[in-house]
C-alpha cells in the first residue's frame, strides 16, 4: 500500500531532477563545439581572409602532426595510462628516416618501413615495462623520452642530418630525402582548387577515422575502455588486460612514428632541433578531447576536435597580428578551460546522489 | 531512564528535488547501542552524513547534551565528541603509514602540537589505544600490509582517540569474521559500559541481535518505528522497515542431477587437507565458512585466476584446467565476484557495456559491435531481474547498489553456464534486493550447477539446496539444507572448537 504510494513519488523526483540537468547537460554536451564555432564564426568577421579555402587548409596542415600523435595517445589514455614518449619517437622517426636515406643511402620505403618498425618497437618496449615490471606509466614513458631524446643524437654526435654533412668518421654523406619521401610532404591533392590538399591532412583524416570506428565500434576498443574503467573488472570478466595494454602503446608508438615521417617529409632534413612542441601540443589536444559533447573521457572525435581548435585559435590569432610568442599561453589557457569544463561540469553530473 | 547524548527533532535534507531526509526524529541515549536499520536508499549514509558534518541539514534541530549542535565540517563534530567510522574502509585509514601514525593520525593533524614529531610518545600512546581495543598488531607496520579486518579495527581504534561521547559505526563488520566481529563486539561492550551513546549501522541480522539496546527503522527518509521494549522484536522492526512482513523462506529442495564439476583432492595450500566435492546439475550449493576459510581461494581456483597446489578438476567428466578467465569463461564456468566495486562495476559505463563485457565476442560480427542486438539483450536482463532504471543507456553509476548487484548478476546470467559461481553476491544489499536476486538465482539454476560462496548464514540457508562448510581450507561439513542441524552446521564454521581465530587468520 505504501509502495504503491511511494514509487510515483519517486518518479516525479526523477523527473524534475532530468528537467533540471538538461540545461546542465546542453552546456557540457555542446558547449565545446559551440565555442569552437563562435571562434570560426569571430575570426571570419574580424580576420581578413581567415574564410577561405588555403586558410582552413593551413589550419589542417599546422595540425595534423600534432593530431595524429594526439590519436595515438588517445589510446593510452583509453586504458587509463599515458605515453610521455610520442614526442620523442616522432623526432627519432624524423632523425631514423634522415639516416636510412641520407646517410645509409636507401629508399623512401626502407625509411618509412625503418620508422613504423621503431615506433611499433618503442610502444612493446613501453608496454612490457608497464604491464611485466609493473613501472608506471608515466615514469617507464618519461624514461623512454629521455632515453630517445639522447639515442637519436649518438649516431651523428649531435649534428642535424643533410645531403653533404661530414659523418663522424670524417666521411661525407651523399644520400639524399627521395622523391617519394618528400612528397608525403610536400604534395598537395586537388580539390576543387588545384594543389590544395597537403597529404599529411589526408592521413590524419583516414586516422582519425579509423581510430575512432576501432574505438567505438569494434569489440577491441570497448574492452580497452573497460580496462581503462576498472582494470580488475574487466581482468576478470575475461579481458586480455596485458595485451591490449601493449597494443596500445604500440599503437601510439606508431602513429608518433608516422608523425615523425611528415614531419620528416616536410622539413626535407633531419633537423635536431624540431619536434620541440610536439609532445604537449598533442597531449593538450587529447584532453581538450574530453570536453568535446560532454565525454569525460579519452575519445578520437574529441582529440580531433581538440587538435582543431587549438589550429583555429592560433590561426586566427596570427591573423589578427598577436605575436608569435603568446602562443604557447593560448594553447596553456585553452588547455585550463577544458579541463575545468570537464571536470567541473561532468563531475556535477554523476555526483550529487548520495 | 538514560540520558539523551543527541536527540535528532524533524530533520530535513534533500539534494534538489529529491527529498532524502523527510523529518527525521531520534535520539541516542548514554550507554546504549542504538541500532539503525533501513534499505539501500532509505537516507541511512545521508542522516550519518549530516551528524557527522559533511552535510548540513535543511532544517530540523539536533542537540548534544541540551546544547545545540550544529556541526558544520567533520573536524568540527569531532571536536564536539562526535565520532563517525564510515562504512569504506579505506576513507578511515592511510595504508602507506604505520598503524601507530594512523591513530595518532587526528592529533598530528591539530593545529599547536608540535612540528617534530615524537616518535617514541606516539608509538607509546598507540600501543595503549591499540591494546584497549584487543587490536594486536605491531604498530609500527604499514597498515596496508594488514588484513582487511584489523585495518577496520584500526579505523575503529582510531575514532576512539577522540574519547567521544557518540559513536557512530556505518556497517562496521561488512568485511569482518565472526570471530573478529566478536572482538568488535566486546569492546564496543566496554564502551557501552563506560557511557558512550553508539549509534549502530547495519544489515546483520546477528550484529543486530547481539548488540542493539535499541532499534530505529527507516524507510524512505522516514523513522518508521522505534523498538526498544526487551526483548527486541526484531521481525517487527525488518517488517517496518521493508514496508512489508517477511515470510519465511519456503525452500524447495531439489533433487541433484549428473555431476557436473568434480573436485579431486584439490589442495587450496599446500599444508592443507585435500578437498573432495562434486557439483551436481541443478542444485544451488552454499559454501560457508568463516573470512579466510579458504571460499575466495577456492572461488579463483575455480575460475582459473590462480592454480591450486595440487589435485585436479573434472568438467562434464573431462579434465578442467583453466588457465586464465577467459579460459574459464570459454568452458562454461562463470564468476560472478565479490565486492563489485572492485571487481565488478565498470565505473562510467552504461548498463549493457557492463552486462555484455565477458560477451561482446558473440554480440560482434567481424570485432564490430552489433549495438541493437547487445541492446536487446540488457533490456532483457532488466526486466528479467526487475533492475530499477530509465533505460539500458544508463550510467552504472546512477544506480542504487542493490540494482547494481542485480547488472552484476544479470551479466553472468545473460549466458548459459556450466558452473555459476557467485561470491558474496548478497554483499551490502538490502533484504529486498537479496531476495530478488536469491530468488532469480535460484528460478535460474535449471540445467547448470550453481556455487554461491557466502559466509552469513541467514543467505545461506534462504538460497542452497545443499551447504559445504569451509573450515581452514578444507571441507568441514556438507549437509542437504532440510531439517538442518544448524547448531552443528555453526560449530563446523567455527572450526569444531579448534583455535577459530586463527583458522580465520589463515588465508
Amino acid at each position: 500500500m505504501t509502495d504503491q504510494q511511494t514509487i510515483p513519488a519517486a518518479q516525479n523526483q526523477q523527473t524534475s531532477m532530468a528537467s533540471k540537468r538538461t540545461g546542465v547537460d546542453l552546456a557540457v554536451r555542446y558547449g565545446f563545439l559551440t565555442l569552437l564555432f563562435g571562434l570560426i564564426a569571430y575570426f571570419s568577421i574580424f580576420a581578413d581572409g581567415f574564410l577561405s579555402p588555403y586558410s582552413a587548409v593551413f589550419i589542417f596542415q599546422s595540425v595534423a602532426i600534432t593530431g595524429i600523435l594526439a590519436l595515438g595517445v588517445t589510446f593510452t589514455l583509453v586504458v587509463d595510462g599515458f605515453d610521455l614518449s610520442i614526442g620523442s619517437t616522432a623526432t627519432s622517426a624524423l632523425m631514423l628516416s634522415a639516416y636510412v636515406m641520407v646517410v645509409l643511402e636507401m629508399g623512401a620505403v626502407a625509411a618509412v618501413v625503418a620508422c613504423l618498425v621503431m615506433g611499433a618497437l618503442i610502444g612493446l618496449i613501453n608496454g612490457l615495462l608497464i604491464v611485466k615490471t609493473k613501472v608506471p606509466d608515466l615514469l617507464a614513458t618519461l624514461g623512454m623520452m629521455f632515453l630517445l631524446i639522447g639515442l637519436q643524437r649518438i649516431p651523428t654526435e649531435g649534428r642535424s642530418i643533410s645531403t653533404g654533412m661530414t659523418m663522424p668518421g670524417g666521411e661525407t654523406a651523399n644520400g639524399k630525402f627521395a622523391p617519394e619521401f618528400l612528397w608525403l610532404g610536400r604534395h598537395r591533392f586537388d580539390f576543387f582548387i588545384d594543389n590544395l590538399i597537403p597529404v599529411s591532412v589526408v592521413i590524419l583524416v583516414i586516422v582519425a577515422v579509423l581510430v575512432w570506428v576501432f574505438l567505438e565500434r569494434t569489440r577491441h576498443g570497448r574492452l580497452m575502455y573497460a580496462i581503462g574503467s576498472n582494470e580488475r573488472a574487466a581482468s576478470l570478466a575475461g579481458t586480455n588486460v596485458n595485451r591490449y595494454k601493449i597494443i596500445a602503446y604500440m599503437i601510439s608508438g606508431v602513429l608518433a612514428s608516422v608523425g615523425g615521417i611528415l614531419l620528416s617529409a616536410r622539413l626535407g632534413r633531419g633537423d635536431i632541433a624540431s619536434g620541440n612542441n610536439l609532445l604537449l601540443d598533442s597531449v593538450a589536444a587529447a584532453l581538450i578531447g574530453f570536453a568535446v559533447l560532454g565525454a569525460a573521457k579519452p575519445n578520437a572525435f574529441g582529440t580531433a576536435i581538440g587538435a582543431l581548435f587549438v589550429g583555429v585559435l592560433l590561426q586566427g590569432l596570427t591573423m589578427m597580428n598577436a605575436p608569435y610568442y603568446t602562443q604557447d599561453f593560448v594553447k596553456g589557457a585553452v588547455l585550463v578551460v577544458a579541463l575545468v569544463f570537464t571536470f567541473v561540469l561532468t563531475g556535477r553530473r554523476g555526483g550529487s546522489h548520495h | 531512564m538514560p540520558l539523551a547524548a543527541l536527540k535528532i527533532s524533524g530533520l530535513t535534507k534533500a539534494f534538489g528535488a529529491n527529498r532524502v531526509l523527510r523529518g527525521i526524529n531520534l535520539e541516542l541515549r548514554k550507554g546504549e547501542v542504538t541500532v539503525l536499520m533501513g534499505a539501500n536508499g532509505a537516507g541511512k549514509s545521508t542522516l550519518v552524513k549530516v551528524i557527522c558534518g559533511i552535510h548540513a541539514a535543511d532544517s530540523g534541530e539536533i542537540s548534544l547534551n541540551g546544547q545545540p549542535y550544529r556541526a558544520q565540517t567533520p573536524s568540527e563534530a569531532i571536536h564536539a565528541g562526535v565520532v563517525t567510522v564510515h562504512q569504506n574502509i579505506n576513507d578511515g585509514v592511510i595504508p602507506d603509514l604505520d598503524v601507530a601514525s594512523n591513530l595518532m593520525l587526528d592529533k598530528l593533524a591539530e593545529p599547536g602540537s608540535g612540528f617534530f614529531l615524537k616518535r617514541r610518545e606516539i608509538r607509546a600512546k598507540a600501543r595503549e589505544i591499540a591494546r584497549s581495543i584487543g587490536l594486536n598488531v605491531d604498530v609500527t607496520r604499514p597498515v596496508g600490509d594488514l588484513q582487511l579486518a584489523d585495518r577496520q579495527l584500526v579505523a575503529i581504534a582510531r575514532a576512539m582517540t577522540h574519547e567521544p561521547e557518540v559513536l557512530v559505526l556505518d556497517e562496521p563488520t561488512s568485511s569482518l569474521s565472526a570471530t573478529e566481529a566478536e572482538r568488535l563486539f566486546g569492546f564496543l561492550d566496554r564502551l557501552r559500559e563506560a557511557g558512550v551513546a553508539i549509534l549502530y549501522i547495519s544489515h546483520r541480522t546477528s550484529d543486530i541481535r547481539r548488540m542493539a539496546d535499541r532499534i530505529y527503522a527507516m524507510r524512505d527518509g522516514e523513522i518508521v518505528g522505534c523498538f526498544d521494549e526487551k526483548p527486541l522484536d526484531y521481525a517487527a522492526a525488518v517488517n517496518a522497515m521493508l514496508g512489508h512482513g517477511i515470510t519465511d523462506i519456503n525452500l524447495d529442495v531439489q533433487t541433484p542431477g549428473a555431476p557436473v564439476l568434480e573436485l579431486e583432492n584439490l589442495r587450496i595450500t599446500p599444508q592443507t587437507d585435500p578437498i573432495n566435492l562434486r557439483v551436481h546439475r541443478d542444485e544451488v550449493l552454499a559454501i560457508t565458512g568463516l573470512v579466510g576459510a579458504g571460499k575466495s581461494a577456492l572461488s579463483a581456483i575455480l575460475f582459473g585466476q590462480t592454480r591450486a597446489a595440487s589435485g585436479q578438476m573434472r568438467l562434464d567428466g573431462a579434465r578442467y584446467r583453466p588457465r586464465s578467465p577467459r579460459d574459464a569463461i570459454n568452458a562454461g564456468v562463470f564468476l560472478c565476484p565479490k565486492d563489485r566495486g572492485s571487481n565488478g562495476v565498470l565505473r562510467d559505463h552504461s548498463l549493457t557495456r557492463n552486462i555484455t563485457v565477458p560477451f561482446l565476442a558473440h554480440y560482434s560480427t567481424m570485432t564490430f559491435v552489433r549495438r541493437k542486438a547487445e541492446a536487446a539483450a540488457t533490456r532483457d536482463i532488466i526486466d528479467r531481474l526487475n533492475i530499477v532504471c530509465q533505460s539500458e543507456q544508463d550510467d552504472i553509476g546512477t544506480l542504487s547498489g542493490g540494482n547494481q548487484q542485480k547488472v552484476m548478476v544479470g551479466r553472468w546470467l545473460s549466458e548459459p553456464s556450466k558452473v555459476l559461481i557467485l561470491d558474496e553476491p548478497f554483499q551490502g544489499v538490502d533484504i529486498k534486493a537479496r531476495r530478488d536476486i536469491g530468488a532469480k538465482i535460484r528460478e535460474t539454476a535449471k540445467g547448470r550447477a550453481t556455487i554461491v560462496m557466502a559466509s552469513e548464514m541467514d543467505e545461506v540457508l534462504e538460497i542452497a539446496d545443499r551447504i559445504v562448510v569451509l573450515s581452514d581450507h578444507a571441507v568441514a561439513g556438507d549437509h542437504r539444507n532440510k531439517d538442518l542441524d544448524l547448531k552443528a552446521v555453526l560449530a563446523e564454521v567455527a572450526g569444531h572448537g579448534r583455535d577459530a581465530g586463527s583458522a580465520g587468520r589463515a588465508a
